[in-house]
């Protein structure tokens, strides 16, 4: 019998396979709705998902599994149900876990390098090239190496004015 | 001077290349906590070794004491156990313990089974304290001082050179405020 396992391509397949089947058990699924109150569920998963889950860094609290995270949309449920706004409660888990739980860092002077970095850095770059070719427009076209089609049109042209009066002695 | 125009992007290559580095260094698990030179939230719980006693954050009011949170689940909180067990023997601080989101009886037996390294723990099965307090990865310590303002949270396992360099010198500090 020939070893089908030991074949590369089936090798291939089986490692493919296998990948396919670990990414699919990290799919996120959202998290099981608790309360009865669909309104109200809906405003905490709104809330939730704009907070940061703390112990898995990569996740919303609405989209994370994690005890912590299932206490803190407890929480949010709760507070919704004295009648909290959706800012009380953004204030109530900033003020336990700090900023870090914003996806949408507030605009602070701590914080400008963050919002403004790129935008700063993308000018940046924009000013070196408007400089740059500024810069060689201003020079003469003898700066520059000529370009190869500038070289080929010239060589013909030079061949062709060459060409003629050989032509007319035979 | 303009000869020298054409280092700026190496410059640039290296500020940015230094800042990736620094990051590298930087534990993002480690937040930093708004809770710092603020007052320590209100609580009122029952003590872990005895449900009918409960601990109040006023009770503390007037002395320099230590809030270590942990759980008998907690992995590295096992890891920092015998540290803290020595460290109390100092009796440096009163430490009292969070006992957090718990069994009372599994965390009874972690306590008898390891060292009892605190003056009371209190019980919060629900984690709801643990939320005031901002825990989001047990152990966590906290130092608050006699106004019950909190002055330093640790978040991880202790260490032997935490406590010394940071922990100890930090109660001396604020002892000496009192007297």
């Amino acid at each position: 019998m020939p070893d089908i396992l030991g074949q590369p391509t089936v090798r291939r397949l089986l490692a493919a396979a296998t990948l396919a089947l670990l990414a699919s058990t990290c799919v996120a699924k959202e998290a099981v709705p608790e309360a009865a109150d669909p309104a109200l569920e809906a405003r905490m998963t709104r809330i939730t998902s704009e907070l940061r889950c703390l112990v898995c860094q990569n996740q919303t609290i609405a989209d994370s599994n994690a005890d912590l995270a299932a206490d803190l949309r407890r929480q949010t449920r709760e507070l919704l149900k004295q009648g909290k706004t959706d800012r009380e409660i953004v204030d109530y888990m900033t003020a336990r876990y700090g900023d870090f739980v914003l996806y949408r860092p507030p605009l602070r002077a701590t914080t400008m390098l963050l919002w403004f970095g790129p935008a700063i850095m993308l000018l940046g770059g924009a000013a070196v090239l408007v400089v740059v070719l500024r810069r060689r427009g201003k020079l003469s076209a003898d700066a520059f190496e000529p370009d190869e089609d500038d070289r080929a049109e010239a060589a013909l042209h030079a061949q062709a004015a060459g060409a003629a009066p050989e032509g007319s002695k035979a | 001077m303009k000869r020298l125009w054409f280092l700026i992007p190496l410059a640039a290559f290296f500020a940015l290349a230094t800042m990736l580095a620094l990051g590298l260094k930087l534990d993002p698990r480690e937040v930093p906590s708004p809770l710092i030179d603020k007052p320590a939230p209100k609580f009122s719980l029952a003590r872990l070794d005895d449900a009918s006693k409960t601990v109040r954050l006023d009770d503390m009011h007037g002395k320099v004491w230590m809030l270590n949170v942990w759980a008998s689940w907690c992995v590295a909180c096992r890891e920092e156990h015998p540290m803290l067990v020595e460290f109390s023997k100092k009796k440096l601080v009163p430490i009292y313990g969070l006992d957090y989101k718990d069994q009372r009886a599994d965390a009874n037996a972690w306590l008898a089974n390891f060292g009892n390294p605190y003056d009371a723990s209190l019980f919060d099965d629900e984690g709801r304290v643990g939320i005031d307090f901002g825990v989001y990865g047990v152990p966590e310590t906290f130092v608050i001082d006699q106004n019950g303002v909190i002055r330093m949270k640790h978040i991880g396992p202790l260490t032997a050179e935490v406590l010394a360099t940071k922990i100890e010198p930090l109660l001396e500090r604020l002892k000496k405020a009192d007297a």
